[in-house]
């Protein structure tokens, strides 16, 4: 190739070397463009729903007879933002251990869904949940009532981990 | 009443109405960059404070006063601090010689729409002032101790003096058609549609890319070069000092515009427009006709402004100075060259 030969010189015509043309017609064509139909969402009042495989706040799942967690603590340990706080505690029920403290600090999660993919009970998962406002730091530190939700409202995720999931 | 308290009152009349028209005009322009950078962009763009979104701009003005003034430590408080009013008030300054029409009576006072009429130097003001208005951007970069800023503010020097250079040659060509600096009167020369753009479109086009760079618009905004310079002069700006420049580049943008109308596209004048509505020399309406005429004629200038930000990519800066010095420069004088030979040729 001989590189010389692309020069500006030789690649452009005179009309495209004085420019002036050119800019009309990139004007021309960002003028049609402002009655194009437009594509933003009103949010507060077109809310999003996002499908299962969408990675919101990560939340425990509260069954009929308590919270499936069983205080492993690995999603502790592989919480790459140091996120999650769990504390072990022992019940007579076969299912022997359950976390007495179970806290996620919202200001350092990075929802990156590691703790749902290293669960072994499927026990935390990500929700849909993206509208989280808080006031103070300590109110983003979100405790065990705050973090326990109903099976019955996970189904798109845990349906979308039975799929997808390895 | 005595005469010059009248003429006073009307003089403070008219300046309070002209700087207040012109900041408020400033904060609208913000809006419309705004829309029609989303319209663009295929958005919506500010539909949240009051109708329309129409009060976003004041919401913003008032967030900067609210907002905390940040001096660099190191920063030379002095000029830091009177930066930004150098540069408004230079912009603000040159709409004493601007007129927005001719004149109307005031129970039998002659009331000019033009804070200083018949300035027998009014162009030259005005290209003077706009010169002076680089100081603000640079020693706003200089002042504030960051380097970034300082690049920005040498930038914007070397563009400004680059680019006054044709902008004032290519506004010699309309002296030599109109033989005056009086902007009424240049405006006064094209009555009856002799407008200048027709006997120079040359100069036109050559003041309009002028004007793009003096008032550091995309395509020529190097001296804020956000990719290169983080904000360029105004880095280490905030609150409403950091508001005050950025008024100032819409203010200067009014100005560029009035004076496109003014000089090239007849100031007020409308063939037909004043007989065919029957007003007399010298009433309000027709003052009032005048002035609406002139504003309709600076908003599709003003759009081409705004439009152009969204549509272009910014030049390299030896790009710019090339096309300056190598392109515009020459063009120029060949302008003037061409207007004397022609007006040689035809007296
Ligand atoms: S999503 Fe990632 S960052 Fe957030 S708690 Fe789980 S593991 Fe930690
Ligand atoms: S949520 Fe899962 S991984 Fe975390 S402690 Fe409970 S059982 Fe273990």
């Amino acid at each position: 190739m001989n590189i010389e030969k692309n020069t500006e010189k030789q690649r452009l015509n005179f009309w495209e070397k004085i420019y002036l043309p050119e800019i009309a017609r990139g004007l021309g064509m960002t003028f049609v463009e402002m009655f194009k139909p437009k594509v933003t969402r009103q949010y507060p009042e077109e809310v999003w729903n996002p499908t299962g495989s969408y990675r919101g706040r990560p939340v425990l799942v509260l069954e009929e007879d308590g919270e499936r967690c069983v205080a492993c603590g690995l999603c502790s340990r592989v919480c790459p933002a140091l996120a999650i706080e769990v504390a072990a505690g022992e019940t007579e029920k076969t299912k022997e251990r359950y976390p007495i403290k179970f806290e996620i600090n919202m200001l350092r999660c990075i929802y990156c869904g590691f703790c749902e993919e290293v669960c072994p009970e499927e026990a935390i998962v990500m929700s849909k949940d993206y509208d989280l406002v808080f006031e103070k730091q300590e109110d983003a530190i979100l405790d065990k009532d705050q973090l326990l939700i109903p099976m019955a409202q996970l189904q798109d995720r845990l349906e979308f981990l039975r799929q997808y999931r390895r | 009443m005595e005469q010059w308290l009248v003429q006073s009152l009307v003089l403070g009349l008219k300046m309070f109405l002209i700087v207040n028209g012109l900041l408020i005009a400033a904060a609208y322009l913000v809006y419309f960059e705004r829309k029609i950078s989303a319209w663009i962009q295929n958005r919506v763009g500010p539909n949240r404070v009051g109708p329309l979104g129409l009060f976003q701009s004041f919401a913003d003005v008032f967030k900067l006063y609210l907002k905390e003034d940040i001096i660099p430590t190191l920063a030379n408080k002095g000029f830091h601090a009177i930066a930004p009013v150098i540069s408004i008030g230079i912009a603000i300054a040159v709409y004493a010689v601007i007129p927005f029409g001719e004149y109307f009576y005031l129970g039998g006072e002659k009331v000019y729409l033009s804070i200083a009429p018949h300035i027998n130097v009014g162009l030259l003001f005005i290209l003077g002032m706009s010169s002076v208005g680089v100081y603000g951007l640079t020693l706003a970069g200089w002042s504030s101790n960051n380097k970034y800023s300082l690049l920005g503010g040498l930038r914007s020097s070397a563009q400004m003096i680059s680019y006054e250079l044709s902008m004032g040659l290519s506004l010699i060509g309309v002296l030599m058609i109109s033989g005056s600096l009086d902007l009424m009167q240049i405006v006064q020369a094209q009555n009856g549609g002799h407008w200048n753009i027709f006997f120079q479109p040359l100069g036109f086009i050559i003041f309009l890319v002028s004007a793009f760079a003096e008032t550091n618009r995309t395509p020529f905004d190097l001296p804020e070069a956000e990719p290169e310079l983080v904000g360029g002069y105004h880095t280490e700006y905030s609150g409403m000092k950091f508001g005050l420049f950025f008024l100032a580049e819409y203010v200067n943008m009014v100005t560029a515009c009035a004076m496109m109308v003014l000089l090239f596209f007849g100031g007020w004048d409308v063939p037909f427009l004043y007989e065919m509505l029957g007003l007399e020399e010298g009433s309000v309406l027709r003052a009032l006709v005048q002035f609406s005429v002139v504003v309709g004629k600076m908003i599709p200038f003003l759009f081409l402004f705004i439009q152009t930000r969204w549509s272009l990519p910014r030049f390299r800066y030896d790009q710019l100075m090339s096309l300056g010095w190598k392109v515009m420069l020459p063009l120029a004088l060949a302008n003037i060259a061409i207007t004397g030979t022609i007006m040689m040729i035809f007296n």
